[in-house]
């Protein structure tokens, strides 16, 4: 069985994210990038599915601009086995649903068993595109997951909802999308980092697999969200008190 | 514009997170529920009672009893040949279905939308709340999800609304519930608490958070909370989290014990009304949002603290 694992290459959760003054978007000048913490996560499940023998192949796809093969090739160095490029514009934003379209050609073509997708990028924060790719294909979803067991043709998922824990069964083909809790993952160690140089990477444009990426959504304005100020510092436990009572809540 | 919201229940009482959704439809038209589950005729009896409310559609049959998408979305698809929007909780069960049914019917979703500025045109934050991004549809149908804690909650009484029973559209056979793990607490649910206490990675293990979080928020009545740090450690489940891929809160009151502010919990709890933070580190980042600091050990201020309430 293959698994795919689309990644996305956003700015690292480190760095604080600055609204450009001309409000068109976010600066990503010369800002840390990395892999979408929540696609680490599901590179690492993949390639733990394959250690235990429940997978053969692990493949990696990014759709972005050139600078998306790295984020590929560090899917490699955790240990994928080969990666497929998409390749876009610079500068070029391509949605949910677009992603999820050409996610499905990929799918098509390749005819994974599992498609394990992060549950939401960090950047945009949509939480959107595997339960997309899901309702293109016809499959099953087992979303926000934190723990995932494959069981015969059926892959069994536990997820984090608001009031705890449930889990589903889910006929195979499946997509998973990965939560916190599923796995700590791997860092890639230096010698993985050289041999993914030479594993092998495709490259791809949506056009080859017939999806038109023109945006449905217009960002008219990006703008900063309204800042809080610095209150003030209480001495003591008597006078946190005094300012919980005239809130009223003591 | 005629609206679809998606009612949010356990087959016997309509969820809060409805409410605020019920809200946001009415700014766009008219509003008509969904109530799809197991023997739910009781919820949407409820649901037509809702202020605001004009149809209430009732789709009651075993393939949604626990809200499958795979079931779940093919019938709201379907009902969405009569509606021009579909707005659903920005809930895991919201977040579950909602972009199901937009690819089914080839919409590019709008996500967590905290404003509404025109009959297209929507709010909502990206960058993990860094920045608001508005945004405009060009598709001929809406595809939303609500974020809860910007929308004031409809009424759940004064409604008049009308039940109609709609045809299942059937299992799917591709998924099957298998069982839940529901946390059973008499506090108040985090996304309605008007007092929220909310322990980090300082509180040491889960015995400790329980021992000097769950006093004080006893005495105030208040809902629990947690950073994700306390959840990865296994302090508290992972429904107590807070953040930007966590729960997001706006209670009256937000007391943050032993968490740095890191800008992925920030995103969760900013907009509360007024936040007060314990911390030992002077300079910790949850200060600049905090309205009331108390700089010091919270092994002493909170006991001391709950002593005084
Ligand atoms: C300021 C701003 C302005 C924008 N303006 C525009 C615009 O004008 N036009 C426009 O089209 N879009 C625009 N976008 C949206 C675009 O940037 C996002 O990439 C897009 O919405 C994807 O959302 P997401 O990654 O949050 O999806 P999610 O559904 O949150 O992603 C979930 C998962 O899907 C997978 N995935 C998502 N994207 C990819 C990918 N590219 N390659 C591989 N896997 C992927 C990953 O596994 C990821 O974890 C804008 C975004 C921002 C922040
Ligand atoms: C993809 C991604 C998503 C994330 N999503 C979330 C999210 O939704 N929610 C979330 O919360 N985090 C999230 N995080 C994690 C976030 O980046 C931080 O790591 C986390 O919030 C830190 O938790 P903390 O404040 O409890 O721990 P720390 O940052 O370790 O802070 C502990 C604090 O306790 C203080 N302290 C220690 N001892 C004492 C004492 N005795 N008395 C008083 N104070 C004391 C310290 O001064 C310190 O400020 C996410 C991270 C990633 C990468």
């Amino acid at each position: 069985m293959k698994i795919l694992v689309p990644v996305k290459r956003v700015i690292d959760y480190n760095v604080k994210p600055r609204v450009k003054a001309d409000g068109s978007g976010v600066d990503l000048a010369n800002v840390k990038m990395s892999m979408n913490p929540f696609d680490e996560i599901a590179v690492e499940e993949a390639l733990r599915l394959k250690e235990k023998g429940a997978a053969t192949e692990v493949i990696v796809v990014s759709i972005g601009p050139a600078k998306a093969t790295e984020t590929l090739r560090t899917g490699l160095a955790m240990g994928a086995d080969r990666a497929i490029h998409v390749a876009v514009d610079d500068g070029v934003e391509v949605e949910p649903l677009a992603v999820a379209k050409i996610l499905k050609g990929i799918a098509d073509a390749e005819s994974p068993g599992l498609v394990i997708l992060g549950k939401q990028a960090i950047d945009d924060d949509s939480n959107q595109t595997g339960q997309m790719l899901a309702a293109l294909m016809g499959r099953p979803q087992g979303t926000f997951a934190n723990t995932v067991a494959v069981e015969g043709d059926h892959v069994v998922v536990k997820r984090e909802i608001d009031g705890g824990l449930e889990t589903v069964k889910l006929a195979m083909p499946a997509i998973v999308t990965t939560d916190l809790r599923l796995n700590e993952p791997r860092y890639a160690s230096l010698p993985n980092i050289m041999k993914a140089k030479s594993k092998p990477l495709d490259s791809k444009t949506p056009a080859d697999f017939g999806v038109d990426i023109a945006p449905r959504l217009k960002t008219l304005k990006v703008a900063e969200p309204p800042v809080r100020q610095a209150g003030v510092k209480v001495a003591d436990v008597d006078e946190l008190v005094a300012k919980m009572k005239a809130l009223g809540i003591a | 514009m005629k609206t679809l919201v998606l009612v949010e229940h356990d087959n016997a009482s309509v969820k809060d997170a409805t409410l605020a959704v019920v809200t946001a439809a009415g700014k766009l038209g008219e509003v008509h529920l969904l109530v799809a589950g197991k023997g739910c005729a009781g919820v949407a009896d409820a649901a037509a009672k809702i202020a605001g409310v004009g149809k209430v559609h009732l789709a009651d049959d075993a393939a949604y009893e626990h809200q499958l998408p795979e079931n779940v979305a093919p019938l709201v698809a379907e009902l969405m040949g009569h509606h021009d929007a579909f707005l659903a909780p920005a809930t895991t069960t919201g977040k579950n279905i909602a972009p199901r049914v937009a690819a089914l019917l080839d919409v590019m979703q709008i996500s967590e939308i905290i404003g509404i500025e025109g009959d297209k045109t929507f709010t909502r934050p990206i960058y993990a709340g860094n920045a608001i991004a508005t945004v405009e549809s060009s598709d001929p149908k809406l595809v939303i999800t609500v974020r809860g804690t910007a929308f004031d909650k409809a009424s759940s009484e004064g409604g008049s609304g009308t039940v109609e029973a709609v045809a299942a559209t059937g299992d799917s056979g591709l998924s099957s519930f298998v069982g839940s793990e529901l946390a059973k607490s008499e506090r108040p649910e985090l996304t309605s608490a008007k007092v929220i206490v909310s322990g980090g990675r300082a509180l040491k293990d889960a015995d400790t958070f329980k021992e000097v979080i769950l006093p004080l928020a006893d005495k105030l009545n208040a809902g629990v909370g947690a950073s994700r740090a306390a959840v990865d450690a296994g302090y508290v489940p992972n429904d107590y989290q807070v953040g930007q891929t966590g729960k997001i809160v706006a209670p009256e009151v937000y007391i943050a014990v032993g968490i740095s502010g890191a800008i992925q919990h920030l995103a969760g709890m900013k907009d509360s009304k007024t936040i007060i933070a314990i911390n030992k580190d002077e300079d910790a980042p949850i200060f600049q949002v905090a309205d009331i600091g108390l700089v010091g050990d919270l092994f002493k201020i909170v006991p001391e603290l709950t002593g005084k309430l």
